[in-house]
């Protein structure tokens, strides 16, 4: 009996260790990203890096201008939105309201086969498709363009933003779209006029994931926009991300350098712009649960 | 046209375009992985997948990357399971319903989203430089456990909570401790569930290269790593390290390469998912 109740006091320290390492793990990625930027923070200044225009951090006077890079992102994951936002919500809106039941069962494993292949993959035929697609087409001297990586990683974010906007239809009450057509409406009518506004907030939540899903995707974009770090123009440009500037540099600085340090603060942004658009996801979703559990 | 007409009309512009782009999405994912299968079949042997790389991977195999990310996957496993578990424990059978159990509801979400590369840099901070684990199996298995923790405690979550409560009610009844009834009873009654989305959850973690980019991959080794703390080869950071920095890499074995890993995954995904049916069908309430 004693050992019994000894073995459960034990298992509940353990159970609640595990339960709020989540928290734990979340504080130490911001806190480790923090005190390895610090020395760049100190040094260069956390506004003179978040305005500073120039990128050029192996050079003797060692320029930390993170707008380049913070342009790079802004320019590729615009073109994967204008990609993934019509196509993922449009195919979530027929998948949920108008496809038969067969046709649903087939997408839905295509949507999962398209998340499950690995996003250097998908920088592998980007490299070998799109690339010299993008050059013949626009006429460029290089494939490698802003808009190159935008498309694949438009195609990548298509399962984000087409699963979570199909599972914001799917919550909408069948009683409301039965009432609307018990008025007259079409089935369009009653999808446009009654489901869509009734899990827009959840389909705005979708979008969100799949800008933060886009923002922090490093593979493909790192081996298709090129990587040149100046401020662009136009997508036609290469480009260079945030976090493809954390690949390609982290693996040739001098550990607890400047630039390494300089890197971990690209990280530090990164990080509080994924943590912000999650966050605001989480919060729509999390009041779009509350409206339809009554 | 009347209003009933046009309301048609609309209705079936409407489902067409609508139609179209859920079949482009459909095309794309075909075109993806008939491309992968066509271009990466003819590499595909014995010899392919068990001997080494040769000329910096323009021939030879890959043997020791199929090998490392079997190494780094396993060890992940290692670690993701337990604490995952318990964590998907703790969230539906243990946790009050107040603020701490919502925050770390948030937090699981927000991890999730944290991107691949910022758990790389994590990674370095934490394992290979303030731990002293290197760069190492043991850094990069650590790395991917932190990302692929959110899958497995969610999974876990949700398959407890599928249990019906008449079956805790019963045990306690019984007269067991909470513990055993989660042990006994409310854990074998869920694991299919488990199972499953950890193992989805960590086939996602193979196909991962950013995270491992700076804490365990490698770009030649011709062994396998004799203990956690060596580095080792893997499959996605072969295919971006040969297609980067290596002239004229070969197409053939790179394909092969990608086919091999999204094989790898898919089939081990299809499996537990067919596995998690069977299973279901034989458990019910």
């Amino acid at each position: 009996m004693a050992t019994r109740r000894a073995t459960e006091v034990v298992v509940r320290a353990l159970v609640f260790t595990c339960g709020w390492l989540a928290i734990v793990i979340l504080a130490a990625i911001a806190i480790f990203l923090l005190t390895n930027g610090l020395r760049s923070i100190d040094e260069v200044g956390l506004g003179t890096m978040l305005t500073g225009t120039s990128w050029y951090p192996t050079s003797d006077n060692a320029q930390f201008g993170f707008l380049p890079l913070i342009l790079g992102s802004v320019f590729v994951t615009g073109v994967a939105l204008f990609v993934s936002v019509p196509v993922g919500i449009g195919a979530a809106v027929y998948l949920s309201e108008f496809a038969g039941r067969g046709f649903k069962e087939v997408a839905k494993s295509v949507v999962e086969f398209m998340a499950a292949v690995p996003s250097v993959v998908y920088g592998l035929i980007g490299v070998a498709v799109l690339i010299p697609w993008v050059r013949t087409t626009f006429q460029l001297d290089s494939g490698m363009t802003a808009l190159t990586g935008g498309i694949v990683l438009g195609v990548m974010s298509i399962p984000t933003v087409l699963s979570i906007s199909e599972d914001a239809l799917h919550a909408v009450p069948e009683s409301l779209r039965q009432g609307s057509m018990a008025l007259g409406n079409t089935r369009w009518q009653t999808t446009y006029k009654v489901v869509v506004p009734a899990a827009s907030s959840g389909i705005f939540a979708a979008v969100m994931l799949g800008l933060g899903r886009a923002i922090g995707e490093t593979m493909a974009v790192l081996m298709l926009t090129g990587n040149a770090a100046v401020m662009p123009t136009s997508v036609f440009e290469s480009v260079r991300t945030m976090t493809g500037t954390i690949a390609a540099e982290m693996g040739e600085v001098v550990r607890k350098g400047l630039h390494y340090s300089a890197l971990f603060s690209v990280g530090l942004v990164l990080f509080a712009m994924t943590f912000v658009i999650n966050l605001a996801a989480d919060l729509v979703l999390e009041r779009q649960r509350k409206r339809w559990r009554r | 046209m009347n209003r009933v007409k046009r309301a048609r009309l609309t209705e079936q512009i409407a489902k067409t375009v609508l139609g179209l782009m859920a079949v482009t999405v459909l095309v794309i994912a075909a075109a993806v992985l008939i491309y992968i299968v066509s271009k990466g079949y003819r590499a595909i042997n014995w010899e392919f997948l068990t001997t080494r790389p040769v000329k910096l991977g323009r021939e030879g195999g890959i043997g020791p990357a199929i090998g490392g990310t079997v190494w780094l996957v396993s060890l992940t496993a290692l670690f993701t399971l337990p604490v995952g578990i318990l964590a998907g424990v703790y969230l539906s059978e243990y946790a009050a319903r107040n603020l701490l159990t919502r925050s770390i509801r948030l937090a699981i979400t927000n991890m999730a989203g944290v991107p691949s590369i910022v758990y790389g840099l994590f990674g370095l901070a934490a394992f290979v430089m303030l731990a002293n684990f290197k760069v190492s199996v043991l850094s990069g298995a650590l790395t991917l456990t932190c990302m692929t923790l959110p899958v497995v405690i969610t999974a876990t979550e949700e398959a407890l909570r599928q249990v019906p409560q008449d079956l805790r009610h019963a045990s306690l009844a019984l007269g067991s401790t909470k513990w055993r009834t989660v042990r006994k009873v409310v854990l074998p009654a869920s694991m299919p569930g488990i199972v499953t989305g950890s193992i989805l959850g960590l086939a996602r973690a193979a196909g991962e290269t950013a995270p491992i980019l700076f804490t365990a991959a490698v770009f030649m080794s011709p062994q396998l790593p004799r203990s956690p703390l060596d580095r080792v080869m893997a499959l996605p950071y072969h295919i971006y390290a040969e297609v980067t920095s290596v002239p004229n890499w070969s197409e053939d074995l790179i394909w092969g390469t990608a086919l091999v890993l999204v094989a790898g995954i898919s089939i081990v995904s299809v499996a537990a998912g067919v596995w998690r049916s069977i299973q279901r069908r034989k458990i019910r309430w």
